[in-house]
């Protein structure tokens, strides 16, 4: 059994990063994730690594790129608006096929919003991070374990298929504290020969770019980059399935949404209610399989979420609209309660 | 037979797409010139930026980053915190540098960020077909100043030697032109300093090199050279507007 030490969400995500080998943090402050550069500064100093506080989001993310175009395993945190200013940057690392890890500890919006805990950019995460054709795998951890474990599997992916792995936690994610294991995953390793980092008097040169003026040539490379797609869709969605043996009503949710959810799914089958829950683990690729099966089985479905209604457009899609889907959801920094969550089930399973 | 003269190895064989009198040609060669003779070709890493010059990946014969734009310091910083045993340069032009990039090149700076900026100022915005540039000229016609750059409206240019030599992090600025064989081989020996520097770890360098776009001033290549000399030479005085390290 690997001991176990209590640490803050954020603070064990920027163990993590460093234990799974990242020397490259550059980052701004931005409630509420600032406890991950602050982790950082005192940190890096200290094995040989950078720690870099950048003049904007902006700029951190093009350091990023700097970095990781070189093949270290390099990485950006912020919270929403400040994820917002660094899109450009996301799209830059999917044009030019660069593996990195960017951390969005979200807070409600729009504009400067609020600083309490949000899911409401979901859609900026899974939809549109960028100008173009673009997907990044998006990891959601519902605990302090997943947001120091998630590195490591974040890390993993990005460098697997030279592209870049989101972590997409709510504020509540970062800022709580939990009892974490260290133990938590093996680096593994990838070819980097495409990297430049000034090698060119050993090997043909390399060059990071996104740019191609040639329609076809852009086309082509955009439909190679949806194979790679559609590959990572096939063999890396993950979910958590709760009580959904028997269950005839499903929960959607993910991070806090889906912690609460369990709480309300206890007590309903406390009640005699027949609900499970799946969590979507990988935003995308999003599960889409395990609820379209689901979808044959129960009811009726319920998206608990942190947003105006943003997950229950995939869990619409992935079920193919076959079964009804209730929303149950704050915003603006409001989480649902479990009574929220237990009323929603039974209006799903018509109990009043 | 002697061999006199040759293109550099830090150049590849690649056609300049470059408009015919522009400037960027000789200070692409002049680059190239300084990383054959300082011997850091194989370990330099070239950041394009946005703008006619995006296409410099394609033409220095080392590794090479497209940077997005005003973005190539920033790019720049994270490679060379990556890898310090390597050799940075952003290659940016007036757009790039002096109005979407500000922010970071102004910080790349006063991080003393052990790189080397080559800075084209061509009064003009290239790429996208002449409009108004941070260093267009007071009065200057552009295609976004049709009536000539308006400073009660638009403000005046930016000056970026003079406004880099305010910060304590800058280790070396010098504005130079190409305007002649005097001032080519001036500018030369400027670029060279630049990475002398970097390779010394003497930190952030910055040569501004004052150049032509006769296409977009409406200009022969040969009157174009003169609108610099009477124009941008007396606006934009050449020289060394710091040298933390001179003796």
């Amino acid at each position: 059994m690997a001991e176990k030490v209590l640490m803050k969400g954020n603070e064990a995500l920027a163990e993590a990063a460093i234990m799974a080998g990242c020397r490259h943090y550059f980052g701004y402050p931005i409630t509420p994730q600032t406890e991950v550069a602050a982790y950082m500064a005192k940190r890096m100093p200290k094995i040989g690594g950078v720690f870099l506080q950048a003049e904007s989001e902006i700029a951190a993310i093009n350091m990023v790129i700097g970095a990781a175009s070189t093949g270290k395993r390099a990485m950006t945190s912020s919270s929403s608006p400040g994820i917002a200013l660094k899109s450009e940057g996301l799209s830059y690392l999917a044009g030019c096929d660069l593996p990195a890890l960017i951390v969005n500890v979200q807070r409600g919006g729009p504009g400067l919003g609020g600083i309490q805990p949000s899911q409401s950019d979901y859609f900026h995460a899974t939809r549109g991070a960028g100008h173009g054709d673009f997907h990044m795998i998006v990891l959601a951890p519902s605990s302090v374990q997943e947001m120091a474990s998630f590195v490591f599997k974040g890390f993993n992916l990005a460098e697997k298929y030279r592209m870049t792995t989101m972590i997409l936690a709510d504020g509540t994610m970062g800022q709580m504290m939990e009892p974490v294991s260290l133990e938590m995953g093996e680096i593994e390793s990838y070819d980097k020969s495409w990297c430049a980092c000034g090698g060119s008097g050993e090997r043909p040169r390399n060059i990071v770019n996104s740019l191609f003026l040639k329609a076809e040539e852009l086309e082509y490379f955009n439909i190679k980059r949806y194979e790679k797609y559609a590959e990572i869709e096939k063999n890396e969605a993950m979910y958590e399935e709760y009580m959904m043996e028997d269950a005839e009503i499903c929960i959607a949710a993910f991070g806090i949404a889906a912690r609460v959810s369990k709480n309300a799914i206890d007590e309903a089958r406390k009640m005699g209610i027949k609900v499970g829950m799946i969590r979507p683990i990988t935003l995308w690729p999003f599960p889409k399989a395990v609820f379209n099966a689901a979808a044959d089985k129960v009811k009726a479905f319920v998206s608990v979420e942190l947003s105006m209604g943003q997950l229950i457009e995939d869990v619409e899609l992935a079920t193919r609209c076959k079964k009804p889907v209730l929303l149950c959801n704050r915003s603006g920094g409001m989480i649902p309660t479990l009574e929220d969550v237990l009323n929603k089930i039974k209006e799903a399973g018509g109990i009043n | 037979m002697a061999t006199v003269f040759k293109k550099p190895e830090a150049l590849t064989d690649a056609v300049f797409h470059y408009c015919p009198g522009c400037t960027h040609g000789i200070v692409h060669r002049l680059v190239a010139e300084v990383l054959d003779e300082l011997g850091v070709r194989g370990k330099a890493v070239a950041i394009a930026s946005v703008g006619c010059s995006v296409f410099s990946y394609n033409y220095f014969n080392c590794d090479a980053i497209q940077a997005a734009h005003g973005r190539a310091p920033a790019v720049a910083t994270g490679v060379k915190r990556a890898c310090p045993e390597s050799i940075v340069f952003t290659y940016q032009g007036d757009g790039d540098l002096a109005a979407i990039g500000t922010a970071e090149t102004v910080h790349s700076a006063a991080r003393g960020e052990n790189i080397t900026v080559i800075f084209i100022n061509n009064a003009i915005y290239g790429m996208t077909g002449g409009q108004m540039a941070p260093t267009s000229l007071p009065g200057q016609i552009t295609q976004t100043s049709p009536y000539g750059r308006d400073v009660n409206t638009v403000g005046f240019p930016v000056k970026v030697c003079e406004m880099l030599s305010q910060i304590d992090g800058a280790t070396y600025l010098e504005r130079v032109a190409v305007n002649n064989v005097k001032n080519v081989k001036a500018a030369k020996q400027a670029i060279k300093k630049a990475f002398q520097n970097q390779i010394d770890g003497k930190g952030f360098s910055l040569v501004e090199v004052l150049s032509t776009c006769p296409t977009n001033w409406g200009l022969t290549p040969e009157k174009a050279l003169t609108w610099l000399e009477e124009n941008m030479l007396p606006y934009y005085p050449l020289g060394v507007y710091k040298d933390k390290y001179a003796e």
